[in-house]
């Protein structure tokens, strides 16, 4: 579980992040949706560690980041997966290379336990035999599930995603929402999804979070989000005349 | 201002580039690719131009010293004393800032604008040690490369000056041996290691703290040579003035 209070982040006095909390559950699917510019990723950054909050708590596990020592913060860390927008494959590592780098860099076992854990979790996100592939040959969606299999090689305990899905066509994205999923809850692992696609929102979002202007506007599920009248949500999500009529659909049965 | 926030975080990034060492396994890995791009793929561009620009100085030495004035070996001498003391550890040197400078600024800034950077430091690996340490090392390789440098700028030099009819090869060898000071070998190799650590880290310092896109990747290329250029000139002098000055 992942705990936030009153979380706060400025860059050059321009305050970024107003004072967020919220809690993330483990075996859950967790999405931050918001406008470009809402604070998303800056709070996703804060949450991973790539920018360091100046006011509030983050506590994993009801440990408290800021009080964690350096050997706990490398602990910490290597419980944690993570995929970026871009997939972020090492481009001059083939597809088992960058999946079994996480294993390599922090486990001391033999290259043949390492390949088969490697073979293990390519299997589970469907890329048998893509193992010497480098990554500039693999499609996005391809790319986007060796970042998925890298992020959970080493057994982690929380899982973010950074716009898995941006730049696939919608039926790619849907399986790799459908992929993470399936991890979260087959892992029992926090999983953290930064999106504004309002698709994977309905599909596998159990728990929505709604940023605006860095203020945590609207939380609540997504059967939550049809009957909700905050304005700023609604303005957001059914900003598309299908959604509207989805809403209208789902409110009249 | 900016200068000097520059020059700060540079000696921050040459802190953090002895904290949190990685895996040694992996490390010795990272510092035989990076000797391979750096170094070993660097012989064949340095051997030619110093085969070449060898032949140059002393065509020009051979057509400004002709006359009974000057004593025959003079121009084997000039040769010599040009090309251990300054063609191949400088020259050489901002002939490297272009070819492997720009080659370590750009895969640097490829990394950070694909998030390959942030991907290292989220698994909790020091990208700093990660990215630069191995390009430090390898490049301790370096003064291998400039002697390489200084064999073949003087091979040129005696075969322009031999074929080109300038000077007997007798002459050429002696002018070579007349003089020889064995300290001028240790300041030219003395400052190829300052030149050695300024090309490892001056272009991983633009790569790695580079920010925006593609284009500022190409930018950033530029400018980290520009530097790494001022920073070995200015070295040199320094270097110069402390131990033949």
């Amino acid at each position: 579980m992942i705990s936030v209070k009153n979380l706060k982040k400025s860059f050059d006095n321009k305050p970024i992040l107003k004072g967020i909390s919220c809690q993330f559950e483990r075996g859950q699917t967790s999405m931050i949706i918001g406008q470009t510019g809402s604070g998303k990723t800056v709070f996703l950054k804060c949450l991973l560690g790539l920018h360091i909050h100046d006011e509030g708590e983050i506590q994993f596990n009801k440990k408290k980041i800021e009080l964690m020592d350096e050997s706990e913060k490398m602990d910490l860390k290597s419980s944690i997966g993570t995929v970026f927008q871009g997939s972020a494959l090492f481009d001059s590592m083939t597809i088992e290379e960058n999946v079994m780098f996480p294993l390599k860099m922090f486990t001391n076992m033999p290259f043949d336990e390492m390949l088969d854990r490697v073979n293990l979790v390519l299997n589970r996100v469907e890329l048998e035999n893509s193992n010497h592939k480098m990554p500039s040959e693999a499609s996005g969606g391809m790319q986007k599930r060796v970042a998925i299999a890298r992020a959970i090689v080493n057994d982690p305990n929380y899982l973010f995603c950074d716009e898995p899905n941006s730049g696939l066509d919608p039926k790619t994205a849907i399986v790799i929402d459908n992929l993470i999923k399936e991890i979260t809850e087959e892992y029992n692992i926090t999983t953290i999804i930064n999106s504004h696609d309002m698709n994977s929102v309905m599909e596998i979002g159990e728990k929505i979070i709604f940023l605006k202007n860095g203020v945590l506007e609207w939380q609540g599920s997504k059967k939550n989000i049809f009957k909700t009248d905050n304005q700023s949500i609604t303005d957001f999500v059914y900003s598309s005349e299908l959604y509207k009529k989805v809403r209208k659909m789902y409110l009249n049965s | 201002m900016t200068f000097l926030h520059n020059i700060g975080l540079y000696i921050i990034m040459l802190q953090k580039m002895f904290h949190k060492p990685t895996k040694w396994k992996v490390m010795k890995e990272l510092i035989l690719k990076d000797t391979e791009d750096t170094v070993v793929n660097s012989l064949g561009i340095i051997s030619f131009v110093s085969f070449f620009i060898g032949g140059v100085i002393t065509i020009q030495l051979a057509l400004s010293t002709t006359g009974s004035f000057y004593p025959n070996y003079l121009v084997g001498y000039a040769t010599r004393e040009t090309i251990i003391l300054e063609f191949a550890p400088t020259i050489i040197s901002i002939i490297m800032a272009g070819k492997v400078g720009s080659f370590i600024t750009s895969s640097i800034g490829s990394m950070r604008v694909t998030e390959q950077i942030d991907a290292l430091e989220v698994m909790g690996i020091n990208s700093i040690n990660y990215l630069v340490f191995p390009k430090v090392i390898a490049l301790l390789l370096y003064p291998f490369l400039i002697s390489i440098a200084m064999f073949l700028g003087i091979l040129g030099g005696m075969a322009a000056c031999v074929y080109g009819g300038y000077s007997t090869m007798s002459d050429f060898i002696e002018g070579i041996q007349t003089d020889f000071i064995p300290f001028h070998m240790t300041y030219a190799f003395l400052k190829t290691f300052v030149f050695a650590f300024i090309l490892a880290t001056v272009p991983s310092f633009h790569g790695y703290y580079m920010k925006g896109g593609a284009l500022e990747v190409g930018k950033a290329s530029t400018k980290s040579f520009i530097w790494t250029c001022v920073t070995i000139v200015v070295f040199n002098f320094l270097i110069t003035q402390m131990l033949l000055g």
